[in-house]
This record gives structure tokens, C-alpha cells and sequence, in this order.
């Protein structure tokens, strides 16, 4: 065995405890202990996310907003108990700029739909990042195609950043109308300068839409500092369900917005002559919403509530730095993606072998990793590559892990004859 | 380092070989029938081209494409067995395997699959089904003039 292998780094003591809050960890896969590592594709839920959720449909489940009795009411102050803590978690300024998606996906096709329809017409720029998952490009490619709107990409370089200068550059051109960029990217992990790029936007008076999935699991988020019109996320990818999502807007841009999907309680009053939407956020928010899943993500801003996030985001980091690491003892290993900036994701390349394969033996190893081109076709265009393996890391991964990560992957390359 | 027996099953060294070695790996120039195969799931792409002759024979067949060793095994077997097949024992054995591959029959039901039994391993890993019957779709929609197949 190499030697490296027994260099073990111990998995602190307060991870260990988080560990047990996640009752899936326990499992074996193919006899083997599960070794998550595919957190960017959907992280696990906690205990407390599951038994709220469990308790919502066992004692309070009634639809919302609608009944006079004492479920609907129970059910309607658990829902919009759930907005409040979502409010709070991201430091946005009212209830009013949170609005119930099914999930990141919606929240943009709601942006690209409602705001988009009014204010992109012909000739306008849309500028949308190279390393964008394909919910931050496909509806702003439809409403490309509707308006007769042009699409510009922001670079990214070789490591794996956006180019700025070039993003410097492309914001300057007239008619760039709105800026779509990822806070984290999903294929390569990097961080976009959000901040600094709203900032930009914003003296030119450019909307920004800001794809924040990737980001709301890792690290605190507080959207009047980014100061971005439109910031979008999901439950499934912060320990909360499926299903549930935020679109938070700018209060002031969602009040000029029409409604994106129609039907009930989004409105104040209907007649076949004339209907007068409901106010904020119920106007976007048509037919019985996702009660049991808003519920289940409010859980989970309680449990990230209840860590030490800046502890947890320094231990990814540290997660981040032993993988990397660990990773640059396989042979034929390529890292795709390594920005200064990056959450603890690692997508790579093995020369010989292909994502798919690896994908397979880890799987027999208990080790489960994403392969394929993760939704972000145009950024392994941008690096040359088929697909990747992607390793994502959250707070209950462990050192371990990595180890195991590292072990299995060694198999692939001896099964495949993979030299250096 | 031993890896696991599922593993072992999955990537035989046969599979391992062709992998490494594919046969027929190029283009037929004077070819008749041709199809591009794509698997959007992993973004395989491979290209089958066929000579069949006027007695419906399959004189040559060959492939082109990147792929997992799965995908690439597969189309470089698959060329060694239909080489010399009337179309309709090609077709015929496009069926077979395919049934083999998604669990409908048994890998020893029919003695002319013998050679494709080593992606048996696929039938309990449903996304890589995809993976084995591809370049197998791919020689199906060229003997129907089908310029091109997804396995989506």
C-alpha cells in the first residue's frame, strides 16, 4: 500500500456529532460504509428536517391561506412561520421578497418569465456566465428566442475563475440588460465575486440574477450585502427536501413584475372581465403551494441556525485542501476547476478512464460521486472534456472519507492500468 | 488491492481489453449504411459504419466515437460478431442482447449470445444499460437508414 494512504488526518469531534444527526450515514452500500460525496447534486437531511417534516403530515397537514378551521390555520402559520426564518437566514428586508418556488430552476424560469418578459426586448444583451448550470441559461435562452434578445458569455479562465476583465468589459457594451452568474459554481466549485459584480451592475443600472444553489449549503448568505436584484436557491441543496425553493427579489422590482403562473390564491378578486392580482409574494405563488416542503426547509435554516457556520465553512476549507491533496496521489488525475476561491468540491479527469467507470467502481466501493456533465454542458465544452467526476463535500464528510475517496479511486486506476 | 467482486463482474477483463484494444476502430470509406449514436446521460458519441453487400451480408462494420469502457467494448465486439451476418441475424441479435442487457431474458437462453454474456453485469445497474446497448442502437438505426439514435 502507497504510504501516503495510512497518512490519516482525524475528523474533528463536533463533526463527528453532526455525523449523527444524519440518519442516512449509516448506511452500508454494497457492504460498505456510504461515503456521500454527492452533495452538490443533493445534500442529506438532518433528523429534526425529517421528524418536522414527519410531524407536519401527522398532526398539521390542511392547505393554506384558504380554511377557517384550525389545521388550515395551524398549517398556514407553519408555512409562513418557514418564510420568516428564510427571510431572517438570508438578511433580506421583508417577507415580501420571499417567494416559495419548487425549487432554483423555478426561481429563474420565474425571473426569466415575468421580469423578462417586460423589460428584454430586441437587440438587448443578456450576459450569462460560461460556467452556468443549464437552469441559468436555458430560460434566458427562450427568452432570447421570444424577444430576439442576444446572449454574451462571461469567460472563464484557465483555473477555473470568471475572467473579470472581460466581465468588465461586456458590462460596459449598451443595451447589456441583465447579468445571470452562479455564487458557486456546480462543475467546478469556483466562487464568483458576486458582490463586486452586482456592485458593477448596479451603477449601470443592469439586473442581476444570481444562481445561488451551490453557495447556500457552504457559507452564510446575506443578499442586501450582495446586493443582487434577484438571488434563487433550494431546500434539497441546504439539508432541507426536494420540491422547495426561494426566488428572493428585490422588493421594488416584484412589485412592478406580473404574475409567471395563474390561478388560485394569487389573486384578490377574478371575473371574466378583470383580475387583480394578490399582493407580495403571494402573487407568484399560484394553486396549493409545497406545504409540508416549505415547512421541512424551514427545519433546516433551524438546524444551520444552530451550527457554528463559520467553524463548518473553515473545516471545508480544510476538507477542501486534504482532498485536493489526496487527489494529486492518483495517477493520470486532473483537476478541472481550481480557483483560488472554491467550496469543497473537487471535479476531475483520469487520464484513460471514463467519468462513467469511475462512477461505477466507486459506487461498488460505497462511495457515491456525480459523473457526467453536471447540467453545465458549455463549461466542459470550455475545458475540452466529455464529462467529469465530481466530489462534493458538506459539513458531516469527513477525513476519512477522503482516504476511502482516495482508496477507491486508486482501484480504478489499477483496474484500468492508469499510469502517470 | 483487490478490487470488489462487483467491480470484477462489471469490468471483465474482456471488457478491459476491447477497452483498451478496440477491433475495427475506423471509418469504412465505401460504406452503406452509417448512424450516429449520442447517450445524453454521459455524452457518449459513436458513429457505426456498415458494407453490406447485395445478398443483405454484412461485409464490414466498424466504429468511431469516445465513450466509457462499457459503450467502447460494447461497439468493438459487436463489430467482431455481426462481420459476416445476413442483416436480419444482425437485427435478430440486436434484440437478443438487448433483451439480455435490460433483464428480459436470461444471458444463457441463446447460444449465439454467448460472446456478449460479459455485459451481463449491466442489468443490475440500470444507468448502464445505456452504456452496453448504445453502439447496438446505433447498428440498428443504420440497417433502418436511420441517420441517428439516442438512447434518451
Amino acid at each position: 500500500m502507497n504510504e501516503s494512504l495510512v497518512n490519516t488526518k482525524a475528523t474533528p469531534g463536533r463533526i463527528l456529532q453532526i455525523r449523527r444527526d444524519f440518519p442516512v450515514l449509516e448506511r452500508q452500500i454494497h457492504d460498505k460504509p456510504l461515503v456521500y460525496l454527492d452533495n452538490a447534486a443533493s445534500t442529506q437531511m438532518p433528523r429534526q428536517v425529517i421528524e418536522t417534516v414527519s410531524a407536519y403530515h401527522t398532526y398539521h397537514h390542511s392547505n393554506v391561506h384558504r380554511g377557517v378551521h384550525q389545521l388550515s390555520q395551524e398549517a398556514t402559520d407553519l408555512y409562513e412561520g418557514a418564510r420568516e426564518k428564510v427571510r431572517a437566514f438570508i438578511g433580506a428586508s421583508s417577507v415580501k421578497e420571499i417567494i416559495f418556488t419548487s425549487g432554483t430552476t423555478d426561481a429563474i424560469n420565474l425571473v426569466a418569465n415575468s421580469w423578462g418578459n417586460r423589460n428584454i426586448g430586441r437587440d438587448d444583451i443578456i450576459l450569462i456566465s460560461n460556467m452556468e448550470h443549464h437552469a441559468n441559461i436555458v430560460p434566458w435562452y427562450m427568452l432570447a428566442k421570444r424577444t430576439g434578445a442576444k446572449i454574451e458569455v462571461i469567460p472563464v479562465l484557465d483555473d477555473g475563475s470568471l475572467d473579470m476583465d472581460q466581465f468588465a468589459a461586456l458590462v460596459r457594451k449598451p443595451n447589456v440588460k441583465v447579468v445571470c452568474v452562479n455564487h458557486v459554481s456546480n462543475a467546478l466549485g469556483s466562487v464568483n465575486p458576486v458582490e463586486q459584480i452586482c456592485q458593477i451592475c448596479r451603477e449601470r443600472d443592469i439586473c442581476t440574477v444570481i444562481d445561488g444553489a451551490q453557495a447556500i449549503g457552504h457559507f452564510q448568505i446575506d443578499v442586501n450585502q450582495l446586493g443582487a436584484d434577484f438571488y434563487a436557491f433550494s431546500g434539497h441543496k441546504m439539508h432541507g427536501p426536494t420540491g422547495i425553493g426561494i426566488l428572493y427579489g428585490r422588493e421594488e422590482l416584484l412589485q412592478e413584475m406580473d404574475p409567471y403562473k395563474g390561478g388560485g390564491d394569487m389573486i384578490l378578486s377574478v371575473s371574466f372581465d378583470h383580475i387583480s392580482w394578490n399582493e407580495l409574494p403571494y402573487k407568484f405563488e399560484a394553486g396549493t403551494p409545497a406545504i409540508a416542503q416549505a415547512v421541512g426547509l424551514g427545519a433546516a435554516v433551524d438546524y444551520l441556525n444552530g451550527l457554528d457556520r463559520t467553524y463548518l465553512a473553515k473545516y471545508e476549507d480544510e476538507l477542501l485542501a486534504y482532498a485536493t491533496k489526496r487527489l494529486g496521489e492518483v495517477p493520470g488525475m486532473r483537476l478541472i476547476g481550481t480557483a483560488p476561491q472554491k467550496v469543497s468540491l473537487n471535479s476531475f479527469v483520469i487520464k484513460g478512464v471514463h467519468p462513467h467507470d469511475i462512477g461505477s467502481i466507486l459506487d461498488g466501493e460505497g462511495v457515491a460521486v456525480r459523473t457526467g456533465q453536471h447540467c453545465a454542458e458549455p463549461v466542459m465544452d470550455r475545458f475540452c472534456i466529455p464529462a467529469t467526476t465530481r466530489a462534493s463535500m458538506s459539513i458531516y464528510n469527513t477525513f476519512e472519507e477522503i482516504d476511502m475517496l482516495t482508496e477507491a479511486l486508486l482501484k480504478v486506476t489499477e483496474l484500468f492500468d492508469v499510469n502517470d | 488491492m483487490l478490487t470488489t467482486n462487483r467491480s470484477k463482474n462489471l469490468y471483465q477483463e474482456v471488457i478491459l481489453d476491447h477497452n483498451k484494444s478496440p477491433r475495427n476502430y475506423r471509418e469504412i470509406e465505401n460504406f452503406t449504411h452509417f448512424a450516429k449514436g449520442h447517450n445524453p446521460l454521459c455524452g457518449d458519441k459513436l458513429d457505426v459504419y456498415l458494407l453490406v453487400d447485395d445478398a443483405q451480408t454484412v461485409q464490414d462494420v466498424s466504429f468511431v466515437g469516445d465513450g466509457c469502457a462499457i459503450s467502447k467494448a460494447s461497439a468493438s465486439i459487436m463489430t467482431t460478431i455481426v462481420k459476416g451476418k445476413s442483416i436480419e441475424e444482425a437485427k435478430a441479435l440486436f434484440t437478443g442482447f438487448h433483451d439480455m442487457a435490460t433483464g428480459k431474458a436470461e444471458p444463457s437462453d441463446d447460444p449465439k449470445l454467448r460472446r456478449l454474456q460479459v455485459f451481463a453485469g449491466v442489468r443490475d445497474l440500470p444507468a448502464r444499460v445505456k452504456c452496453a446497448t448504445l453502439a447496438w442502437h446505433t447498428l440498428d438505426a443504420a440497417l433502418k437508414d436511420k441517420d441517428e439514435v439516442s438512447t434518451e
